[in-house]
């Protein structure tokens, strides 16, 4: 997911050429306070133009306590983006305030209530704790992201590169997100020229559970993909679990071994869901692998 | 006439000579000869222990014989960094001397103080790959009677052995040399690197001088220059701003749109089958081009391939990948910084090429002919695949032909990448304005925007398509981008011709006309 | 109608374009002013946009500074609607 300043003509109407998997159009921090209005008349009149190709677009409005919210709101939820991403969110019936206003946005532009979806951010300690009432609670909500620079601010330490200040957070997101089986898209890296960091704070935010990661840069795109992206032995490994289990559930079997490791349900369905990101289909039996792209 | 690619060129140009129209890029050479005849270079005799040394520039071209209508050449090695040819010239100038034709295998910027003498008649024709800045900008408007004559470096060392261009005088500036004008690139405090397109030009002038701001003792290696061809050698302070000749080192862009186009070219050349072990390689020095070396470096080493040759205008990125084992050997006719100098001076495997061996089509084959995978930019690629390097988008004459079309000939896959717009301008025409480089030699445009493969290609396209790349119709393409910035006024020219674009075997691919500058009227 | 304070949008930043607009006594008329870095090219297309919201917003004395580096359409209507819109909303206010 790759963060797009909202007043910027030049990077908004590249914004579909890097293969992010998605775009998100800024109307909050990226914004000054004196261009807001700019800034939305621009966006409204770029997604109407400008072709995306396969990336989503994701705007971030204004947070509803500002002057700036609800016009935000006025001026993005008619254009029906993939999502709106909601900054500093902080409980669930703050979110259900939020949803009010867009539902009744969208039944003035005889729009449905189902396509476009909410992400949620977290970049306060309140938010933090209140997060799974608010990644649960309502189904329009299918991501929230955890917002680094903010939170750590809002909790009076220094950010640091290891991320010592907001792992609590971080995990605790996660959590709330695999509870509510919503995505959750980790905070951005901020130095641009710092890869091995980059690759290595994705690489962890993977392990501890994100599904995805925001970037600031379209440099930084490449690594997050490689991170996220199973490897080629994995799927291997994938592909073969998978197909076997097939073809002993076919004979009536649960339980088998592979190369003398016990492969139980859980080990399949992980198995499955690398085989989903890899875009690996199980092909009839006698048919050729798919070789990995 | 009409050429093959259905552009109109004059029969004759007073002060050129007759014209061959383009037939096609390989209609000349397919022969297997020149019908134009060799000229023999000329014979000089020198005494032992005769010296060659003189006190100054000026005495040096006094004494080489200066006189109105002589033809006059430099090479372009020092870059944006020369002093030498706007020196020569004034002092050419001061002399009084006029009607002279400049053969230079580039101009630039810093080139731009000759202005005035293309006005007052001291230069009256031109013989260069490339021209830029105010003087492509005036040249462009009009302001020569005869039209320059841009020429590809393989085509300028044709043009000299055919006699089209004769060179009266060479003034080829060098880091270091001798007493007896043994000369090189590759040392000294002005080192530039390879000297590969002077080396005709001292194998053919009436007179050589050479000039070098670092005299050393006899003899002077590596012997790119040989005095064998070589009349006087002048001491200078300086040859140029070393600054300008040669940067510490090349970076990688880090424009994210460039490195995106890069990504997508290198996964272009992954999938097009020419990518294997022993495959040789040539990108640009900048930019998208440089940046498809990155990505190509890091898939050889992950699939553990290694190349054979690296070739062109070389940058310390080439170094780097010849020094990780990856490419055996460079052939360098061109250097762009100073890491580059001191491995052509230190490793064998880096080997300096004069400019009728990397791209001559006269000759027993040229290292181009040997090219598996080239990398270019453009200024306009079209839907036939046409691409211009040499004019603008406002038509004024701001690029070079240099080895575009040289390398586009030889290799088995040219990638050309390139912005599908640059400030609103669409960069891919119905019909370029200009064209250097033939389509038939184009195998595949890469944009940010979409991949096009050429229809003579056969199954690439499916390939890449099959590879999950965005492979497009260049028509569909075109259209997609003019829906995005609109459609451009077209450029209003006047029937006056102000360049003659040849192609490498001498024959005339495009003419460039005079710009109309368009009076602009807002109504009130 | 004329907007009654000067008002500006947009940047001097490539693929941007910084209007700068501000009353005219009546009757004075439209006057625009574009600076281009692609003024052959797209000079007349850039008039016509600026021409069609004027008359959108029925502006008739106005006098108009553009400097323009390349700003698609979208880009252009965006800055000149924000720069209409800032100037109009003074006249609200004032």
């Amino acid at each position: 997911m790759l963060y797009i300043p909202g007043n910027n003509p030049a990077m908004i109407q590249q914004g579909g050429v890097y293969g992010a998997d998605s775009i998100l159009l800024d109307l909050e921090d990226s914004v000054a306070l004196n261009q807001k209005d700019a800034a939305r008349i621009l966006i409204r009149n770029m997604m109407r133009t400008i072709d995306f190709y396969d990336t989503e677009v994701c705007v971030r409005v204004n947070h509803l306590g500002t002057p700036f919210g609800l016009a935000d709101l006025e001026e993005i939820v008619p254009l029906q983006p993939s999502a709106i991403r909601y900054p500093k969110t902080e409980s669930a019936e703050e979110v259900g305030n939020l949803l009010e206003i867009i539902e009744k946005i969208e039944d003035k532009h005889g729009l449905p209530h189902h396509v476009m979806t909410i992400h949620a951010m977290i970049e306060t300690a309140m938010g933090v704790q209140n997060v799974f009432e608010i990644a649960s609670k309502f189904p329009r909500i299918d991501a929230i992201t955890i917002g680094g620079q903010d939170l750590t601010a809002d909790m009076n330490i220094i950010y640091t590169p290891d991320g010592a200040g907001i792992d609590f957070a971080r995990k605790r997101i996660v959590m709330a997100a695999k509870a509510s089986h919503i995505d959750i898209i980790d905070t951005v890296f901020p130095d641009v020229n710092d890869e091995e960091g980059l690759r290595k704070e994705t690489e962890y935010a993977r392990k501890i559970g994100f599904t995805g990661k925001a970037v600031i840069n379209p440099r930084q795109i490449d690594i997050i993909h490689n991170v996220f992206t199973p490897t080629e032995e994995e799927v291997r490994k994938a592909y073969r679990i998978v197909k076997e289990f097939r073809a002993n559930a076919a004979a009536g079997q649960g339980v088998f071994a592979i190369d003398g490791k016990m492969i139980d349900t859980p080990v399949v369905r992980r198995a499955e869901y690398i085989l989903q990101l890899a875009h690996v289909e199980i092909l009839p039996e006698g048919a050729d692998e798919k070789p990995i792209t | 006439m009409i050429n093959s690619l259905g552009r109109k060129i004059p029969a004759f140009i007073e002060g050129i000579g007759r014209l061959e129209p383009f037939e096609g890029a390989y209609a000349k050479i397919r022969k297997g000869w020149m019908d134009e005849p060799t000229i023999p270079p000329p014979n000089k005799a020198y005494l032992p222990h005769q010296s060659k040394l003189c006190k100054s520039l000026e005495e040096a071209i006094m004494r080489s014989n200066p006189h109105d209508g002589m033809t006059i050449s430099f090479h372009h090695h020092l870059r944006n960094g020369d002093v030498m040819l706007v020196q020569t010239l004034n002092i050419l100038h001061n002399m009084g001397i006029r009607d002279i034709t400049l053969a230079s295998s580039s101009l630039l910027e810093c080139h731009d103080p000759i202005l005035p003498y293309l006005q007052d008649g001291t230069i009256t024709r031109i013989f260069s790959s490339g021209i830029r800045s105010e003087l492509g900008r005036a040249i462009a408007h009009g302001l020569m009677d005869i039209p320059v004559v841009i020429q590809s470096h393989g085509g300028r060392v044709r043009g000299i052995h055919t006699g089209k261009v004769q060179i009266d005088l060479a003034v080829i500036a060098a880091s270091a040399a001798d007493c007896e004008g043994n000369a090189t690139g590759a040392h000294g405090k002005s080192a530039f690197g390879s000297i590969g397109y002077a080396v005709i030009d001292a194998r053919y002038a009436k007179q050589v001088i050479v000039v070098t701001d670092n005299l050393v003792d006899y003899p002077c290696i590596p012997l790119s220059i040989t005095q064998n061809f070589v009349d006087y050698v002048v001491e200078v302070d300086s040859i140029g701003d070393p600054s300008k000749i040669a940067t510490g080192t090349t970076r990688i862009t880090n424009s994210p749109m460039d490195l995106r186009i890069a990504k997508l070219a290198a996964d272009v050349i992954e999938q097009s089958g020419c990518f294997k072990p022993g495959f040789s390689f040539q990108v640009g020095a900048g930019g998208a081009s440089l940046a498809v070396a990155k990505y190509i470096r890091a898939k050889m080493k992950t699939k553990g391939i290694k190349g054979s040759f690296l070739l062109g205008g070389i940058t310390s990125y080439c170094v780097d990948m010849l020094n990780d084992g990856l490419f055996e050997t460079i052939f360098d006719v061109q250097s762009f910084d100073a890491a580059v100098s001191n491995s052509l001076f230190t490793n064998r495997r880096h080997i300096e090429v004069p400019a009728a061996l990397y791209a001559n089509p006269f000759n027993c084959g040229c290292i181009t002919n040997k090219l598996d995978v080239v990398v270019l930019g453009a200024l306009e690629i079209d839907v036939d695949f046409n691409v211009n390097v040499i004019t603008g988008s406002e038509g004024y004459i701001r690029g070079a032909s240099g080895g575009h079309s040289d390398t586009a000939s030889g290799a088995t896959l040219t990638v050309v990448v390139c912005p599908s717009f640059r400030g609103r301008i669409p960069i891919i025409k119905k019909r370029v304005h200009t064209v250097v480089t033939p389509g038939e030699t184009v195998h595949v445009l890469v944009t940010e925007r979409g991949i096009c493969v050429s229809p003579a290609c056969g199954d690439l396209a499916q390939n890449l398509k099959k590879a999950g790349l965005m492979v497009k119709d260049i028509h569909d393409l075109e259209k997609e981008v003019d829906l995005i910035t609109g459609v451009p006024g077209p450029l209003e020219y006047t029937d006056k011709i102000v360049g003659l674009v040849e192609y490498r075997d001498g024959t005339i691919i495009d003419v460039i006309h005079q710009i109309k500058e368009k009076q602009f009227k807002l109504p009130v | 109608m004329t907007p009654k304070t000067a008002a500006q949008a947009g940047t001097f930043e490539s693929s941007d374009v910084l209007f700068l607009i501000e009353p005219l006594p009546e009757k004075s008329g439209r006057k625009i002013e574009l600076f281009s870095t692609v003024l052959h090219q797209y000079g007349e297309s850039f008039n016509k946009i600026v021409t069609e919201m004027l008359d959108d917003y029925a502006l008739t004395d106005i006098h108009i500074i553009a400097r323009d580096k390349g700003a698609l359409e979208p880009t252009i209507k965006a800055r000149l609607e924000t720069a209409i819109n800032r100037s109009l909303q003074n006249i609200q206010q004032v």
